[in-house]
């Protein structure tokens, strides 16, 4: 648990489910979906490999899933790397998509993600941006753009005051310089092989913007401003998990949130979440569903492989999802993933 | 406590159909049509409404559409700037009138 936490209780996972899952006016997810026809909620293939390599993160931004921080000790080892690896090369997953805490602060990220290029797989790194301009780590802007990694970076807005108070004093200028040297290096112009798109997430208990409104958005204020380029804007919807939930409940905003989500239910995005062709991997090797469950710690049904080490691709095809009530996230509205809406 | 506005109205508004169904079903077609992207974004239009809100000081219409500003885009520069045109037409509103009470003591006085 995070010592910067903003509630400790909650930064416990059976803590965070009794909250999410307790019993009321709320309609049950899974039977929610169920209610659409398609019977439960069933992965595809496994088509993204989703690795959490690590909890510390230079930052402590107010809504984060993860709880991650400085004081974060959960670091992947090489070992559970090399579990990955061996994973990767026997499957039909194409791509891996790194994620922490900042992923740049695990020591061995260099070296994973040299080797993940060896087996051909595309790599995206979920980099917070002031990373790469902070002491010992200026490198690590060339070796993504040597390696042709995909770089997805939040942004939550387009000005200082509203991105600060979200991420921390300072963070919004750091991410305008580091914005400045991936661009330089070629990434987010419309020309270049190098993908650069930024996210989006509500500073608050309210749903996202429309996805291609807002980029517009983005893409003319970040220019006008700082003659920035990215490629795309996705747009991400808060998920009642970690330091979001302590921030719904603290503000009275919890059953409010929630009754939004539930209302703004949509079968074809539940039909698209991003559950049914991810698989996530935990820091320590343990294998979820997606990378919500991970941090709410609930296990792959049906006797799946549960460790990256026991990775069976097979198994993992078709498999039923485990759902709460926090999948009402990435059903509302437009939807929500990691690559933005799905509907 | 009792009071006239409960927030959980709000989301009451659509048993006005109780009484007209018809009227009801037209005034919620208008309605929707009204908030679609036209020659207006619909981020502008909920800016607009975020000022009729506040001049017409409906606390239902402030709730929704603070709620509706921010999903279309807004920040909160944006909406304060809308509330104080609505309070500068509303004050400037009374002010105007200023010239009328000119007007009549311009009659009444030598």
């Amino acid at each position: 648990m995070s010592e910067e936490a903003f509630g400790e209780a909650l930064a416990n996972a059976n803590e965070q489910l009794k909250i999410i899952n307790q019993p009321g006016d709320l309609p049950a997810f899974q039977k929610k979906f169920e209610d659409i026809g398609e019977g439960k909620l069933k992965a595809t293939t496994v088509e993204i490999l989703q690795i959490n390599v690590g909890k510390m993160c230079n930052q402590v931004c107010k809504h984060c899933h993860v709880d991650a921080g400085p004081d974060r000790k959960e670091i992947m080892a090489r070992e559970t790397m090399l579990h990955c690896l061996n994973a990767l090369s026997g499957s039909g997953i194409q791509t891996v998509d790194l994620t922490g805490g900042a992923p740049e602060m695990n020591p061995d990220f260099r070296w994973f993600v040299s080797e993940i290029k060896k087996i051909n797989k595309h790599v995206i790194v979920r980099s917070n941006l002031t990373i790469l301009v902070a002491n010992g780590f200026e490198d690590i802007p060339e070796f993504l753009a040597k390696n042709k990694v995909e770089v997805v970076s939040s942004l939550p807005y387009y000005s200082a005051s509203f991105t600060d108070k979200q991420r921390g004093e300072g963070v919004f200028d750091k991410s305008i310089l580091a914005i400045k040297k991936l661009n330089e290096l070629g990434y987010g112009k419309e020309e270049s092989e190098l993908k650069f798109n930024l996210v989006f997430n509500p500073m608050g208990a309210f749903l996202p913007p429309k996805q291609e409104a807002l980029e517009k958005d983005y893409k003319r204020e970040l220019w006008n401003k700082f003659g920035l380029v990215f490629n795309n804007l996705y747009t991400i919807t808060n998920l009642p998990i970690s330091r979001f939930l302590d921030y719904l409940v603290e503000s009275g905003n919890y059953e409010g949130y929630m009754n939004k989500l539930v209302s703004a239910f949509n079968p074809s995005a539940a039909l698209n979440v991003m559950c049914r062709n991810t698989i996530s991997v935990g820091w320590d090797g343990q294998i979820y569903d997606c990378d919500f469950n991970q941090m709410l710690e609930m296990s792959l049904l049906n006797g799946a492989p549960r460790n990256i080490k026991d990775f069976k691709y097979e198994m993992l095809n078709y498999r039923e999802i485990a759902t709460g009530q926090h999948c009402y996230g990435c059903t509302a509205g437009a939807g929500s993933s990691c690559g933005g809406v799905i509907a | 406590m009792e009071t006239y506005y409960n927030p959980e109205d709000l989301a009451k508004f659509d048993s006005m159909k109780e009484g007209n169904p018809e009227l009801w079903k037209k005034f919620s077609a208008w309605y929707g049509a009204v908030f679609e992207e036209g020659a207006l974004s619909e981020r502008e239009k909920s800016l607009i409404a975020l000022a009729v809100a506040h001049a017409v000081q409906c606390p239902y219409c402030i709730d929704a559409y603070t709620t509706a500003c921010l999903e279309k885009g807004s920040n909160l520069e944006q909406m304060t700037e809308a509330v104080h045109v609505a309070s500068a037409i509303r004050g400037g509103a009374s002010l105007v009138h200023g010239v009328q009470m000119k007007n009549v003591n311009s009659k009444l006085t030598m």
